[in-house]
């Protein structure tokens, strides 16, 4: 057997210290060890998006990252998005335009739209769908997402 | 056409009141729930599609450290044959056990071997591994054809089939059945233009998101609770008692957030493993996880198979006659979709001689389940192709046949019933009028690329069945609302709309929560499009008892009897003193000094539902050289009844459509000639992502449902139901070849022009 | 899975000797996409990851007329370079499409090389920029070229020991184009059924001076196919001689026939891609 490792990182803007296994990925970090279980598994081998966070300000998929890869950076998980002053636009848009229907995916797309508005908040129709290919929806078909997105944009 | 009526809070777009968890990240589902001192559980599985199994040895599992209890077939209660309605059909509980484990055989790759719980999962997944199990593989059948070759490989050696009331043994056909109406070989006759042609389609996934999983308690007093995600809450009890021969009243079953369905979580996999497991262990709750590769491989994904459709029409362009055979693989057990599939083939049409014959075939694949609509998808792909084989044989509009020829209110839906009010002509009109019809489509796509425009018909019947529903006043004026249905998709909003409608309230003042089994009266599943429609209904019924009750209230309060009192526009009125009257806030606040709280109970079991008609317009463009598609632009119409929260109606359209969309260009079972599914991934599988699909258009057609007190039709599963054929219509349009064989892939479009074009 | 240990590296030294110890029981380990999915699904086991994120020199992205890319640099951070992506288009084109924006994020070229799957897309591109790859160990470095690098499908030419510490890619001059197309039933997600990586550099007077063109998924190993760059050398670029080039493109290749498509569907996308590829690299080398 392998010992835990420890890691010491920042969550959400919150400095976080914990024991992990070294081959147990940020997802099942996140959602066993830190209880941060707003990021979903889908498909656990970096196809469907559902686990997606910011890791130093880029999007990952959190199970293709080993949770002792986080020791000094940060990290931002769904649990980070809305702040004392309220929802972030797009959890609103989301709301209002009925972009979710079962939820299980919604947590990724937020992260990754929200990401996507703060590095190309022009982006058009073709570039959202672009960004948010690595996001797999099979509720919506994905037209009211698209929607919410360009609704902030707005 | 869209409903008359004037309602307040039908037909707005409230925010849905679950939203703000799932926005969040807070909604707990299935995968989340994590319990003091919970075990952590795998599962063995197969690496065969079809093997005896001659020995098991767990030793290995069991002397790991931070292994805690292991299990096999051995831990399963015998069961007998014993026929059980589980919400969906029926099903006889010996295959339901085995499927649940393998007892003896294995019928498909993936099926349970046996099952660990231990400390961690990782310690679990590598208990598995240290389990022996030493297999005779045996020949394997994947396909409905190879299955019924002679010398086929007899997959459930006991099985009795029932061949058009025959007993039939030594078989893999679990049933054939037949529809026959009218005189088929005079209607064939009366035909001066007759189309055949038959109809291949490969099994195809749900792919819902979220993966099944089931956490378990077995406690010393003989109850069991499960947290779980499904459609049907009731029907999972049902099963695991069933299984595990225990009285339902001692399971509990928990449903958390569902990650979708879409059919796929009615039938229970994990939940007796987990229970086991934790009764071997000493009560401890147990949790186990599929992995996506477990979900493709032992879960029920919908059927393969073919059908053949022949349809014979006059000088007139009326049907005079049509037949079909529709041979479904069932998977390693029976049960296909089968006789939905016979319900819809011609259901759009009114035809006067027509037979169906549908065979239910054992395969060694996964065991079929649900899938939206199920059935109904590969019957259209091949009637709606027909169809537009003879429009262009007899030089008619493909709109104006199938007006024409439209199934309508009083016509027989070829397996029997008679059509009440339905929309089918309205639905098709809608589509002739939409701009998407009416606009031109420019055949040159660029760079070489060719457009098409294929449009075709779907249906689906519906079911109504039971549910229950409980209503409370608070004391501010808002009503909570206790249901049992759980909610894949924005149902606890629009039931609650139809409680806030009856109430005079709005969306908001009613708090909809979905409970356990013990919380709440029996309830089907969230499956046939029923939740809104049936449950909507007892909501409704129980928001009337509670106005019934407040009445009294009201009367008692100003001293009057009921009979003086009116309820209106969301006000308690006398009928002669207008200087005596509330709202429903004001009564609300007054309860706790009159009398006492006020409850109510709506339950409801419907035997009729109301069917749903749409028609779906695609444009393609496709790239010759590589045989890519493209959908450029998408439209669907549909009767929606009356849509209670449009914008949840418009996204079951959207959602269907673009299953059916990758179900008709991508998706398939790629299986191996041992019977393993090969491309079980989301990477391979090739689900439609944000960058292949353009905005889909929605038309709501609103043809009230009679028998709703809102006019509520199912929505949910008609809208896969036309893409396959549309598309494979659209295809023909920009290419002149006709594809009879789904997934319609670029590699299939390039040896069609191939063939074509020498 | 099998438990294995996790170290997160900081000097070359540190990798090469972790390594050294290990031998096959240890690996690098860059974005995770393929290794640990890899690891996951049970296809090897290891004993150890050495995380190589935070040696400097696999992080190295120097553009210096010729280009220096450290094996720990994501593709993401390749596209957003405007000066890269200028100066090797070909290198562009498969960073952009390689999975989604998450994978892009994390995994780099030289994993995508190590990985040595045919299908992988950004070899090929490599390949035509006439990439060589810097290989180190505890005994020292050796240089190959991308194009020699991969023997088999999932193998390549790295001893027990030994990792790649960067790629060094020649500075192209400025009449040459490149361009990487594969085809994929979606437009995102998937991986190719065939690619085609070309590479022109055209002389004074707009001749064809160099050609080169490598194939994906169509062969054990990334199939460069030198007869194209004998037919084109001294011609023009015209649609003429690219659909000559596609037409020995689809005679080069020995592809299989699996899930992801036939062995005559990846024959006849080799022969377009390749077309295809030449015309835009031949664009791109005249707009210089």
């Amino acid at each position: 057997m392998v010992d835990k490792i420890h890691v010491k990182t920042t969550i959400n803007g919150l400095p976080q210290e914990f024991l992990v296994d070294p081959f147990m990925s940020l997802l099942e970090t996140l959602r066993d060890v830190l209880n941060l279980t707003g990021t979903k598994e889908g498909c656990n081998d970096g196809n469907c998006g559902a686990c997606t966070v910011v890791l130093d300000g880029r999007i990952v998929d959190s199970c293709c990252v080993l949770g002792a890869e986080i020791e000094g950076k940060t990290v931002e998980t769904i649990e980070g998005m809305a702040g004392p002053d309220g929802l972030h636009p797009l959890q609103q848009a989301f709301l209002e335009e009925a972009a979710l229907q079962c939820g299980i995916c919604t947590p990724g797309f937020l992260v990754s739209a929200k990401a996507l508005l703060e590095r190309e908040p022009e982006a058009d129709e073709h570039r959202i769908r672009y960004w948010l290919a690595g996001n797999l929806c099979r509720c919506t078909g994905y037209d009211k997402i698209i929607k919410a997105v360009q609704k902030v944009q707005a | 056409m869209v409903s008359t009526q004037e309602y307040k809070v039908i037909g707005t777009r409230p925010i849905r009141h679950d939203g703000l968890d799932k926005v969040t990240g807070r909604a707990v589902y299935g995968a989340d729930i994590k319990l003091p001192g919970m075990l952590y559980g795998d599962v063995l599985r197969s690496p065969h599609a079809h093997a005896r199994i001659k020995s098991v040895d767990t030793s290995g599992a069991e002397a790991m450290d931070g292994v805690i209890a292991v299990m096999t077939s051995a831990d399963m209660p015998e069961a007998g044959d014993k026929i059980v309605d589980l919400g969906e059909g029926e099903i006889n509980l010996k295959y339901a056990s085995n499927h649940i484990i393998a007892s003896g055989k294995v019928n498909f790759k993936g099926h349970p071997v046996a099952a660990v719980a231990a400390t961690s999962t990782n310690i679990a997944r590598e208990a598995v591994r240290a389990i022996k199990v030493e297999y005779e593989v045996l020949p394997s059948a994947i396909t409905v054809d190879e299955a019924l070759a002679d010398g086929a490989p007899i997959i459930c050696e006991e099985m009795v089939g029932d061949d058009l009331g025959e007993e039939v043994k030594n078989t893999n056909m679990a049933s054939h059945f037949r529809h026959e109406f009218g005189d088929l070989e005079k209607g064939f006759s009366e035909a001066t233009t007759i189309v055949e042609h038959r109809y291949d389609l490969a099994m195809v996934h749900q792919g819902y998101i979220e993966p099944q999983n089931a956490t378990a308690v077995w406690n010393e007093e003989g109850r069991i609770k499960v947290w779980v995600s499904t459609q049907g809450s009731f029907s999972t009890r049902t099963q695991i008692a069933g299984v595990l021969q225990i009285d339902e009243s001692r399971i509990n079953v928990v449903p958390l957030e569902i990650g979708g369905g879409f059919g796929g979580k009615i039938p229970i996999y994990l939940e007796p493993l987990a229970a086991i497991l934790s009764k071997k262990s000493g009560g401890k709750p147990v949790r186990i996880l599929m992995d996506r590769t477990d979900v493709f491989d032992a879960t029920g994904p919908t059927p393969g198979g073919w059908v053949n459709v022949k349809m014979g029409v006059n000088d007139e362009g009326i049907i005079t006659a049509a037949e079909s055979d529709i041979r479904f693989d069932a998977g390693g057990f029976p049960g296909s979709p089968v006789g939905a599939a016979a319900m819809c083939v011609f259901s759009c049409y009114d035809i006067a001689n027509t037979r169906i014959d549908g065979y239910d075939i054992i395969v060694n694949k996964p065991k079929t389940a649900a899938y939206r609509a199920p059935g109904s998808t590969h019957v259209a792909f091949a009637t709606e192709s027909v169809v537009d084989e003879i429009c262009e044989k007899i030089g008619m509009d493909v709109v104006e046949f199938r007006l024409k020829n439209a199934s309508k209110e009083g016509s027989r839906r070829a397996d029997g019933p008679i059509f009440p009010l339905i929309g089918n002509v309205e639905t098709l009109e809608a589509s002739q009028a939409s701009p998407h019809w009416q606009s031109e489509l420019v055949r040159d796509g660029g760079n070489g690329k060719l457009r098409g425009r294929g449009i075709a018909n779907g249906y689906w019947f519906n079911i109504g069945f039971k549910s229950s529903v409980n209503l409370s006043v608070n004391t501010d004026g808002t009503v909570m609302l206790v249901e049992g249905s759980t909610d894949i998709g924005g149902t606890r909003v629009s039931i609650a709309m139809q409680a806030a409608e009856v109430l005079g309230i709005p969306a908001e003042d009613v708090r909809p929560t979905v409970v356990d089994t013990d919380s709440v009266g029996y309830t089907d599943v969230t499956g046939g499009s029923r939740t809104c429609y049936a449950t909507g209904y007892a909501a409704y019924n129980a928001a009337k008892s509670l106005i019934t009750k407040l009445t009294t209230r009201a009367a008692s309060i100003w001293d009057l009897s009921e009979d003086q009192i009116e309820f209106s526009e969301g006000k308690f009125a006398s009928k002669s003193d207008p200087e005596l009257s509330m709202t429903f806030k004001e009564l609300a606040s007054q309860l706790n000094d009159t009398g006492g709280p006020v409850n109510s109970t709506g339950a409801v079991d419907l035997e009729n539902a109301g069917g749903s008609f749409a028609t779906h317009i695609v444009d393609l463009e496709i790239d010759p050289e590589t045989g890519k598609t493209d959908v450029v632009r998408y439209t669907t119409v549909q009767d929606v009844g009356t849509a209670i929260h449009p914008s949840y109606v418009e996204g079951q359209m959207q959602g269907g459509a673009v299953q059916g969309i990758g179900w008709a260009l991508n998706e398939e079972y790629f299986m191996s000639d041992e019977g393993a599914m090969e491309n079980a991934s989301f990477l391979d599988y090739r689900m439609p992502t944000s960058l292949d699909l353009p905005e889909i258009e929605t038309i709501l057609v609103e043809v009230p449902n009679p028998v709703h007190p809102y006019g509520v039709r199912g929505v949910g599963e008609t809208p896969i139901v036309p893409p396959v054929a549309a598309i494979a219509n659209a295809i023909y349009d920009a290419l002149g070849i006709r594809l009879r064989s789904a997934p319609m892939n670029p590699g299939r479009i390039l040896v069609a022009l191939k063939e074509k074009n020498g | 899975m099998h438990p294995f240990d996790y170290v997160a590296a900081t000097s070359v030294d540190q990798v090469n000797s972790v390594l050294a110890e290990h031998g096959k029981r240890a690996r690098p380990l860059v974005g995770g996409t393929d290794l640990l999915v890899q690891l996951r699904g049970g296809r090897f086991e290891l004993d150890v990851v050495v995380d190589i994120k935070g040696v400097p020199e696999a992080n190295v992205l120097d553009l210096n007329g010729s280009l220096k890319m450290g094996s720990a640099v994501s593709c993401a951070t390749v596209y957003e370079n405007e000066a890269i992506s200028a100066a090797f288009p070909g290198l562009m084109d498969a960073a952009e499409l390689i999975g989604g924006i998450q994978i892009q994020s994390r995994a780099s070229m030289a994993g995508n090389l190590c990985n040595s799957t045919p299908s992988g897309d950004t070899i090929g591109p490599m390949i035509v920029h006439g990439g060589q790859v810097n290989i180190v160990s505890s005994s020292g470095s050796r240089t190959v070229a991308v194009e020699d690098f991969c023997t088999g499908p999932g193998r390549n030419v790295l001893e027990d020991g030994e990792w790649v510490l960067d790629i060094t890619f020649p500075a192209p001059s400025s009449s040459f184009g490149a361009a990487y197309e594969r085809f994929i039933p979606r437009n995102e997600m998937d991986i190719a059924v065939a690619g085609a990586a070309s590479s022109l550099t055209l002389d004074g007077s707009g001749n064809i001076s160099e050609a080169k063109v490598s194939l994906a998924a169509v062969g054990p190993t990334p199939v460069t196919v030198g007869a194209i760059g004998d037919l084109l050398e001294g011609k023009t670029p015209t649609a003429e001689n690219f659909e000559a080039a596609g037409k020995i493109a689809y005679d080069a290749v020995s592809p299989i026939s699996d899930m992801r498509g036939t062995i005559e569907q990846r024959r006849h996308l080799s022969g377009v891609l390749t077309r295809r590829t030449l015309a835009k690299a031949a664009e791109r080398a005249k707009a210089g």
